[in-house]
């Protein structure tokens, strides 16, 4: 304890710091655990806190490759079962586990922004996509062989399956770098701070406040240095328009940052992304480095005196509710990322309680192309509600998974038409936590007056079972519950054991009245979104499929019997009949 | 603990500005004069309105909010009234169904998600938990017991970590520290996964005082010190008598018995008897227990077998094997009002202690693997005349519907003899706080 700590540390670097020793040993070691603990001053459990929020920190060797398949509710419908099943014959190992000789480790994951390309796994996070089992057969057998995961992994292309005509496209059209900073030539932080507020643009994250807004409350807070984070952990089930902006368009953000930057006084930005996505690492990091070259990053960029402007990216380390802003300050100050008490904005108080502006990709894109092409422009596409365009990610029972970049107003029928649907039946838009409706709602408008939509559409057809599709959410949201609130933490553990009645066909009507008021109780309560939104799917789909329910629900009149089946519960027992 | 001090110094400093900073807020039509800044649950409270409260802890800044027990309405949006501090025009609700039935339900499954087996613990009547569950008249939690199995964490040097009963408040977390400022205790893990992780190394390095002071931080019996836990006897504990929302004497309501004569069942399932003997403890109302009701089956006069259709049954214990579920049907079918009293019969009780660790294994400790076991000569008892044992003990209203619930390990004599009362008069049941428990 005497010694001199051999390693310098700040906290926000903790997650830096655990990264480099998991890379270097495949696991996080008692001795990294000491090292932080001694750097920064904190006690071991405090460094053990933080390791086990984070589902990608392991603690025990994580086998010399990792890989984590995806289980998000396409990659089940898409055969995930069967890859499984595949990777387990195939490696001799069983998932959630290492194999015995330590060279596999099998992991089942949340959602890695694959979905039009399902099922899909990472391998040391490379990715490996349409997945089956000879495919899975083959990999296993070149990684025996020696060949390194980088080599044999799968492209990712985009998939841009369709464009608004003409000059309607607003982010997926020709871009050059520094498109839009040199327009920062001739207008002041105020009157881009004006120009974003008259273009009604809104967070594209699934929150929708308006953008304008929170960069004025920014610039006018007294407090510096302030603060420009770039939200790119993109976690919501099904959606991969982000991933596609970042790869297709990353100098894009990078401009809509350090507009941002401009507009409320900051010369500090930073991209949280999300560890799914650490393939795209190197990618994002040259194009910020050609950046810094062409002087669109840096000092006086673009030769405008005093406008500095620097990004730096972090990495998250797997968890869903970083999503969440406050959590993910929290995760940038190298904490759990437990989302904070809604007491400040992060504009007020943010990371280190400093004034700061998150925005998420899409929004910071979309910023960029507003000083490009002007606010004019940009209320002249979708709705007066919604004036612009909005990245889909489509996936699900469809021929042409991918992105559509839609203008607002369109109806849920043109992009199941347009993505060629296969019998359409039950759509989850906005994720998990969004909204899902059935094909009598299909006129329904996405946009801000009716139907929003964070960025995903997940189509199941016919032959997909609900309740299959919400016991997938259900487990979802259970296993990404930071922990912190009871309505959430016990709330999705509870709701699960009741899905479980139904499953085994013991639920009656007083079970679905009650899965209605508990929703309800947990909308009102939980502490953040993703506790009060968790229930949602499940309350719709009781409301939105009645005829569904009352096939599954057991009709009993008696007050004899309430979900208990004798058999089930004596058949444990049975075994020692002999 | 540091926090705790300069939040008593600056008393004197906030006399000084009280005149210049008075506001108004309404609480639930209430017109209420206080200072600007303070925190919603005092100042509610103070003023005869009371809040449930988990997580807070005056002395923690900022708030907590995590158990969201004391959920309100606060301008029309709801939130912790924990983590509000008043300001001037503020709108507060706190008393509609919605927000109390809420506020229940979150008690509720604080008591289904943990193992919380209040006869067996050391902090019964002093645990915080249970104190909301007794002034909440909460009987039974609507949520399915999830009986998941949690460690006991005998390591650390002078404290017992117990998992089952901890809620996640954070309190420990946010104000257990050593001299030189470390964390003693964190979260770890998440979701239905989060426990309390406690640091060994750190909690030696605490004072005596520093670590009996931790245990007293806890709502719960989470945190324990060794040879600390001294049990106190009924009617001395911190909760027993006093409830915080009706500060006025307990005076023991006037009853007439009915005239009526009215026909009761009772069994002993799955429990001790215990509650029956409690019914017992009625003493000299016995006389006129018989004179308002007619026993058919039941231990006490040792009558097997039904005679006719009852007015009321009275269940003690759950279901842990067939037979239990066969006679918990019979009483539902010959019973009207059914009523489950004791801990055992309204949620699996002590018996339910198994309900974490798979009957297989339970089976296999007890008659295979057990050390007076003789090798190759034991076997687990399995016949056609035995009843087949459950995969877990079941609450009674997992199996049947259940009318009504009377609390208590076992039940207060007089809270079982009022309720019997209540139901044979048609009357609603009037228990005073002192005789509502769970231990």
């Amino acid at each position: 304890m005497n010694n001199k700590p051999a390693l310098t540390l700040t906290r926000p670097e903790l997650l830096d710091y655990l990264w480099s020793a998991q890379n270097e040993h495949g696991y996080i070691r008692s001795e990294d655990i000491d090292a932080c603990s001694n750097a920064l001053g904190i006690s071991r459990i405090e460094v053990e806190g933080v390791i086990s929020f984070y589902h990608f920190f392991h603690r025990q060797p994580s086998g010399e490759f990792t890989i984590y398949l995806n289980n998000s509710v396409v990659s089940e419908s898409k055969g995930f079962a069967r890859v499984k099943e595949a990777f387990e014959m195939a490696t001799g190992g069983t998932f959630n586990g290492v194999d015995p000789s330590g060279q596999w480790g099998l992991f089942e994951t949340a959602c890695i922004g694959l979905s039009d390309m399902e099922p899909a796994a990472l391998i040391d996070f490379y990715p490996f996509t349409n997945l089956n089992s000879l495919k899975v057969r083959d990999i296993v057998a070149k990684l025996k062989q020696g060949v390194s995961p980088a080599e044999i992994c799968d492209p990712v292309p985009d998939h841009i399956r369709a464009v608004p005509e003409g000059e309607k496209a607003i982010l997926l059209r020709h871009y050059d770098p520094g498109i839009a900073l040199a327009k920062l030539c001739d207008l002041t932080p105020q009157t881009v701070l004006e120009e974003i507020k008259r273009s009604g643009l809104r967070g594209m994250g699934g929150a929708f406040f308006p953008t304008g807004l929170k960069w004025e409350a920014c610039r006018k807070d007294p407090e510096s240095p302030k603060y420009i984070f770039c939200n790119a952990d993109e976690g919501e089930p099904g959606t991969f328009k982000d991933r596609v902006l970042m790869n297709a368009l990353p100098g894009l953000m990078l401009e809509g940052m350090a507009i941002a930057g401009y507009a409320v006084g900051s010369s500090i930005g930073t991209i949280y992304l999300r560890a799914e996505y650490t393939w795209m690492k190197d990618k994002l990091q040259h194009t910020i480095e050609h950046f810094r070259k062409m002087n669109l990053l840096g000092k006086n960029i673009c030769g405008i005196e005093g406008f500095d402007f620097d990004i730096r990216l972090q990495l998250g380390a797997g968890a869903y509710v970083c999503g969440e802003e406050t959590a993910m300050l929290n995760s940038l100050e190298g904490k759990r990322g437990e989302p904070r008490n809604k007491r400040f904005y992060p504009t007020e108080r943010g990371y280190m309680q400093k004034p700061t502006v998150i925005n998420n990709v899409e929004t910071f894109c979309a910023a960029a192309r507003i000083i490009q092409l002007g606010a004019d422009h940009y209320l002249q596409t979708g709705t007066p509600a919604s004036p612009g365009t909005k990245l889909l990610s489509v996936s699900g029972d469809c021929r042409l998974p991918g992105i559509y970049e839609i203008e607002w107003g369109t109806t849920v029928r043109e992009i199941l038409e347009q993505s060629e649907a296969d019998r359409p039946y039950f759509i989850q838009v906005s994720g998990p936590s969004g909204e899902c409706i059935s094909m009598d709602e299909a006129d329904r408008k996405i946009s801000m007056d009716d139907l929003v939509s964070e960025g995903s559409i997940m189509i199941f057809s016919r032959s997909r079972d609900i309740l299959n599709i919400l016991r997938n959410y259900n487990r979802f949201f259970k296993h990404e519950s930071c922990g912190l609130c009871t309505p959430c933490r016990a709330g999705n553990f509870i709701l699960e054991k009741k899905l479980a009645l139904f499953a085994d066909k013991l639920a009656l009507q007083s079970d679905v009245d009650d899965v209605q008021s508990w929703g309800k109780i947990m909308q009102l309560t939980c502490r953040c979104g993703l506790g009060k939104t968790a229930p949602n799917a499940l309350l719709m789909a009781q409301q939105k499929f009645p005829d569904y329910f009352e096939t599954i629900v057991n009709a009993n009149p008696e007050r004899l019997n309430k979900g208990f089946s004798l058999k089930e519960a004596v058949r444990e027992y049975d075994r020692f009949s002999s | 603990m540091s926090k705790a001090k300069t939040k008593s110094n600056g008393k004197a400093g906030k006399a000084a500005t009280r005149a210049n900073n008075l506001i108004t807020l309404t609480i639930d039509g209430k017109e209420i004069e206080t200072e600007a800044g303070r925190n919603l649950v005092q100042v509610a409270n103070e003023n005869g309105i009371f809040i449930p409260s988990l997580c807070y802890f005056e002395n923690i800044e900022p708030p907590l909010g995590t158990c969201r027990v004391c959920t309100c309405r606060v301008n029309g949006a709801a939130g912790p009234a924990c983590t509000e501090s008043v300001k001037d025009g503020m709108v507060v609700e706190t008393n509609t169904d919605e927000l109390k039935d809420a506020r229940k339900a979150i008690v509720e499954m604080m008591f289904s998600e943990g193992n919380h087996f209040c006869p067996g613990c050391q902090k019964s009547g002093d645990c915080d938990l249970q104190h909301m569950g007794y002034e909440m008249g909460l009987t039974q939690s609507r949520f399915p017991h999830v009986f998941k199995d949690r460690l006991i964490d005998f390591n650390p040097r002078r404290m017992i970590m117990e998992h089952n009963r901890c809620i996640k408040c954070l309190r420990c977390v946010k104000e257990v520290f050593t001299d030189d400022g470390k964390a003693v205790f964190s979260f770890r893990y998440r979701g239905n996964e989060t426990r309390v992780g406690i640091d060994y190394v750190e909690e030696a390095r605490l004072s005596e005082q520093q670590a009996i002071d931790a245990m007293h931080l806890c709502p719960t019996g989470a945190i324990m010190v060794r040879g600390e836990g001294r049990a106190r006897p009924f009617g001395a504990r911190r909760f027993d008598m006093q409830s915080m929302q009706d500060k006025a004497p307990e005076i023991d309501p006037e009853i007439t018995l009915p005239a009526e004569k009215k026909s009761i069942a009772t069994i002993s399932l799955a429990g001790c008897f215990g509650c029956h003997m409690s019914l017992l403890d009625i003493d000299l109302k016995l006389i006129d227990l018989v004179n308002i009701v007619e026993l058919n089956k039941s231990p006490l006069n040792d009558i097997k077998e039904f005679t006719h259709q009852c007015d009321i049954g009275l269940i003690e214990g759950g279901c842990c094997n067939a037979e239990n579920v066969e006679v918990l049907r019979e009483f539902r079918r010959k019973c009207d009002v059914l009523v489950a009293f004791g801990e055992c019969a309204i949620w699996g009780g002590v018996p339910s202690m198994r309900n974490t660790i798979p009957l297989g294994e339970c089976l296999e400790e007890a008659y295979l693997n057990c050390i007076t076991s003789m090798p190759d000569e034991c076997m687990v008892p399995y016949h056609e005349d035995l009843p087949k044992i459950l995969d877990k003990v079941y609450a009674c209203n997992e199996i049947v519907d259940i009318d009504y619930f009377i609390p208590g390990c076992p039940p207060d004599a007089n809270h079982i003899w009022k309720s019997v009362l209540s139901l044979v008069a048609g009357k609603p049941l009037s228990v005073l706080y002192s005789e509502f428990k769970y231990d």
